[in-house]
């Protein structure tokens, strides 16, 4: 193979598995929308702090998913980020309200209330899951822009990239497609935030919060399956652009999405893998009364499906993100990655990731041995 | 056309917000790292829980700080994207890969080992809490790094050739873009005054102890830390802020003259000390810059080149085409009326580019390539009109650059008193005078930290990246009312925050000035108060 398509491929993969494991990580968003609530103090206090200690992580992963986008495929960076100008604000405003909310909420002094950052927990947790669903599907439902290169010689408008819709991502926002996988993505987060509470906290109250949790798997796991179904059904269906060996669009082919997970096998595969993990995981951890480890089970599999929908939407010759208003103006991987000499320097740089997942790995497990009790979350002073 | 400059200036004006506003807190979160670390590393070698107690204090303060620093940080590496979008792919295959190793390598560390700092007591050994607190200050360390390897890449881009084919610039030499000596200045630049800032915060913290006369010991062993920490700030910041002039003299002279005022250069130029510019002087005309002026002989020339008889270009200079050469001689240069006429047939050469690719047509490709090559180092001043466009703001230069300097000189001198008065004096500490000096000190440092970047950015307008491209290319497709609009919620966010942050800091503060520091014991008896 190419080498430049290898890096093109390769990087697409480090971009798919930083997105899949953002998908996972959003468990603390989904968390956000539960505790709000929760009528125990103790209980939500409990909560939040299981969450506090790995909001950075998600927080990080994201700051890196963004910055090794820009870094591997630039023009995808300079044609939503500046297009979509509405949905990515929107995503950057709930984020910035939740990295000072954990840190602020019980400080004395603190002006605004613990209620406030409460709410601003909640506000990003519902923000932050159905926005960034709603920005992973519009590499599948497009957006509507144009790129024009030769605009750089066009001194009074310079721009290459411009978004046609004038509401600047607005519309994205309200389209029902991108919206199914937005749902999806906050139920799964909820779901997950429930398994999670279940295998870190210790509430010493004879089961009671450990039964209130598996309740709540059930039920927004049920809506989860629900909106799983329906986006998938509407994916496996959607035609998509095929592209040729110049990686630019050449014609719409139907049922575009299926036939990626029939041709690259091993996808589909995947994603079967994937969903059995994390029906297992959800289905038990729902109903078998004293299993706690259902996170883990339902976490591997949303990161399996995760990199497959990456997979479906870039690989097999197909445009990621789709113009609805000029099928040249389609981003590939092939045309709108980072020339061959970066995606080799970064390629380097990427060797050091596996020990990157190892140190926080051993940090996840070295934090996570004493789980959260009642007692550890007494003083606003010791924590959050 | 009036949209483009309106959506210009307020995206420099969201940018240039959230810059400093994330500068408030980044260098505290810098130096403050470096000190709790210190501290902790005191703890683990004495078992004092007099140390212990310190470190949390501090600790407490930094992480107040540490989650508004990152909230402001999320949306500049966003706002490249958003605001910026010509701009991320014009140079995105250069500057995009510091911003990625910036995340894998050191943001991952910084917000893993963080959690350890405040959660890990008594849950993970004293030595691995030890080293997940060098880490992260170690961390935020290398991301400062990297962040000011793409910042001095704007300001000196080197390692890259231009693509014709995609009408952006390549990276060809990785090596030259994360060592060059502007980025190698700047780094140690940014994370010394870092040091220097969160010297004077912990100095001036524990002077207002004093006014309130609580726990003395505790406020003096900290100025002692705090004190060195900022004196080899101090130090640092002076040596790296002296490579770094001689480095703008070299690479950006006209954001040199402009921080000067200087409209006409020579041999053996004064430093201007303090002055108030003539609001009325054009580049064009023979008016005074200067109101008034109080210069120090030959000093610029010392400062830009290292000889008090250095010649150093003024802002006609440049204009004019004159500068100088490798031996020190003056020389005839390209004038900018010649750079912009250049620029524009860099700008044709590339559209003829275009159209020969489109026309598959080699012959014409080679020679508008070749035409390219010979222009594109004044490419980007094919998109201005008139040579006063490439001036910067001359005021804003000019007088943030004196806070900086003055303000600086005065923190040397602070510095050193304050140490000194810890070691031989401290009982000055309880004089209302040198409580209150310490704790104004604070806002003086903050001065000068903005002053400092103040200068820097608006210094090299009218460029996004130094002759390349103009802010003004840079832009997104879209329209002023809608960043007018983000600017405000920014700012209303922002400030808000601001005044959160400025409430729990000033509780926790109080909250730690009345500890019963005084019993705690001081010897390794106090293994036990880690759990």
């Amino acid at each position: 193979m190419d080498e430049y398509i290898f890096l093109q491929n390769y990087w697409w993969l480090l971009i798919s598995i930083l997105g899949a494991l953002l998908v996972f990580l959003l468990f603390v968003q989904g968390g956000q929308t539960l505790f709000m609530f929760c009528s125990n103090d103790t209980y939500r206090n409990m909560m939040v702090n299981s969450l506090g200690q790995k909001w950075e992580l998600s927080f990080t992963t994201l700051v890196v998913f963004g910055g090794a986008f820009f870094a591997s495929f630039p023009l995808f960076y300079s044609t939503s980020f500046g297009g979509a100008y509405w949905l990515w604000m929107l995503i950057l405003f709930s984020f910035i309200l939740q990295a000072v909310s954990y840190e602020y909420r019980r400080k004395p002094g603190n002006i605004f209330g613990t209620g406030t950052y409460d709410t601003f927990l909640f506000i990003n947790g519902c923000v932050g899951c159905i926005l960034l669903g709603v920005a992973v599907a519009m590499m599948f439902f497009g957006g509507e822009f144009e790129v024009t290169r030769s605009n750089l010689l066009d001194a009074p408008s310079p721009v290459i990239s411009r978004w046609v819709a004038g509401s600047h991502g607005i519309e994205a926002i309200f389209n029902w497609r991108n919206l199914l996988l937005g749902f999806t993505v906050l139920f799964l987060a909820r779901t997950q935030a429930n398994l999670y509470f279940m295998s870190n906290i210790h509430a010493e109250d004879g089961g009671r919060f450990l039964n209130a949790c598996k309740r709540a798997t059930l039920v927004n796991g049920i809506i989860f399956v629900i909106f799983f179904l329906a986006f998938m059904a509407v994916l496996l269906t959607s035609a998509g652009y095929r592209t040729g060996m110049s990686g630019n669009v050449v014609a719409i082919e139907p049922y575009k999405y299926f036939h990626n997970y029939i041709t690259m096998w091993w996808v589909g595969i995947t994603l079967l893998v994937g969903v059995v993990l994390v029906l297992y995981g959800v289905g038990r951890g729902a109903l078998d009364r004293t299993w706690r480890s259902g996170i883990w089970y339902s976490g591997i599999g949303t990161v399996f499906v995760a990199l497959t929908l990456f997979w479906v939407a870039g690989y097999n010759d197909t445009a990621y993100y789709p113009s609805l208003v000029d099928a040249t103006s389609s981003l590939t991987i092939r045309n709108s990655s980072s020339s061959l000499f970066t995606l080799k320097v970064m390629s380097w740089v990427s060797v050091a990731i596996p020990f990157v997942l190892a140190y926080i790995a051993y940090v996840w497990y070295s934090m996570n041995r004493k789980p959260i009790t009642p007692k550890s979350v007494k003083s606003p002073t010791e924590s959050y | 056309m009036n949209d483009l400059i309106n959506v210009v200036d307020w995206s420099r004006a969201q940018f240039a917000l959230t810059a400093m506003y994330h500068w408030l807190f980044v260098p505290l979160t810098l130096g403050l790292s470096v000190i709790v670390a210190v501290m902790e590393t005191a703890y683990v070698r004495t078992g004092s829980a007099k140390w212990l107690a310190l470190t949390k204090f501090w600790m407490k303060l930094f992480g107040i700080n540490f989650a508004i620093g990152v909230a402001t940080g999320i949306i500049l590496e966003f706002e490249f994207g958003t605001n910026w979008s010509n701009y991320s792919w014009f140079v995105g295959d250069i500057f995009g890969a510091p911003l990625a190793i910036e995340g894998i390598f050191a943001f991952f560390m910084e917000s893993t080992f963080i959690a350890v700092m405040f959660f890990g007591w008594g849950k993970v050994s004293k030595k691995f809490h030890l080293a997940a607190t060098w880490l992260t200050a170690i961390g935020a360390t290398i991301s400062a790094a990297w962040i000011l390897v793409a910042n001095a890449w704007m300001q000196y881009p080197v390692g890259m050739q231009f693509d014709p084919a995609q009408m952006r610039n390549i990276m060809d030499d990785f090596t030259a873009v994360a060592l060059s000596p502007v980025a190698v200045h700047k780094f140690f630049h940014a994370v010394f005054s870092g040091w220097t800032l969160a010297g004077v915060f912990v100095i001036s913290v524990s002077c207002w102890f004093y006014l309130r006369t609580r726990n003395h010991a505790m406020a003096l062993r900290s100025i002692k830390v705090g004190g060195w920490v900022g004196l080899a700030g101090i130090v640092g910041t002076l040596w790296s802020g002296d490579g770094s002039a001689v480095d703008v003299a070299r690479v950006q002279p006209m954001k040199l003259a402009a921080m000067e005022g200087l409209y006409h250069g020579g041999r053996g130029v004064d430093l201007v000390g303090v002055g108030i510019l003539n609001p009325d002087k054009e580049f064009d005309d023979e008016n005074d810059p200067f109101l008034f002026e109080v210069g120090m002989p030959k000093m610029l020339s010392l400062l830009a080149t290292h000889d008090f008889n250095g010649f150093v270009p003024g802002i006609n200079d440049l204009i004019d085409g004159i500068s100088i050469n490798e031996n020190g001689d003056t020389v005839k240069t390209v004038s900018y009326a010649e750079r912009i006429a250049i620029g524009k047939q860099s700008h044709e050469a590339l559209r003829a580019y275009d159209v020969a690719r489109t026309a598959n047509d080699s012959a014409a490709m080679n020679k508008a390539a070749a035409d390219l090559k010979d222009t594109f180092e004044y490419f980007g001043y094919g998109y201005l009109d008139s040579p006063s466009e490439a001036i910067p703001p001359v005021g804003l230069t000019f007088y943030s650059f004196r806070v900086m300097v003055i303000a600086g000189g005065y923190l040397v001198l602070f510095l050193i008193v304050y140490l000194s008065i810890a070691y031989k004096k401290s009982s000055w500490l309880t004089n209302r005078w040198w409580q209150w000096i310490g704790m104004i000190s604070l806002v003086i440092v903050y001065a000068c930290s903005q002053a400092g970047w103040i200068t820097a950015e608006v210094g090299r307008q009218p460029w996004i990246i130094q002759d390349l491209m103009p802010t003004r290319a840079a832009i997104s497709f879209i329209s002023s009312g809608m960043v007018q609009l983000t600017f405000w919620l920014f700012a209303a966010i922002f400030t808000g925050l601001l005044a959160a942050e400025i409430g729990i800091m000033l509780k926790a503060i109080s909250k730690g000035s009345k500890i019963d520091y005084d019993s705690l014991p001081d010897s390794s008896s106090s293994q036990s108060v880690n759990s």
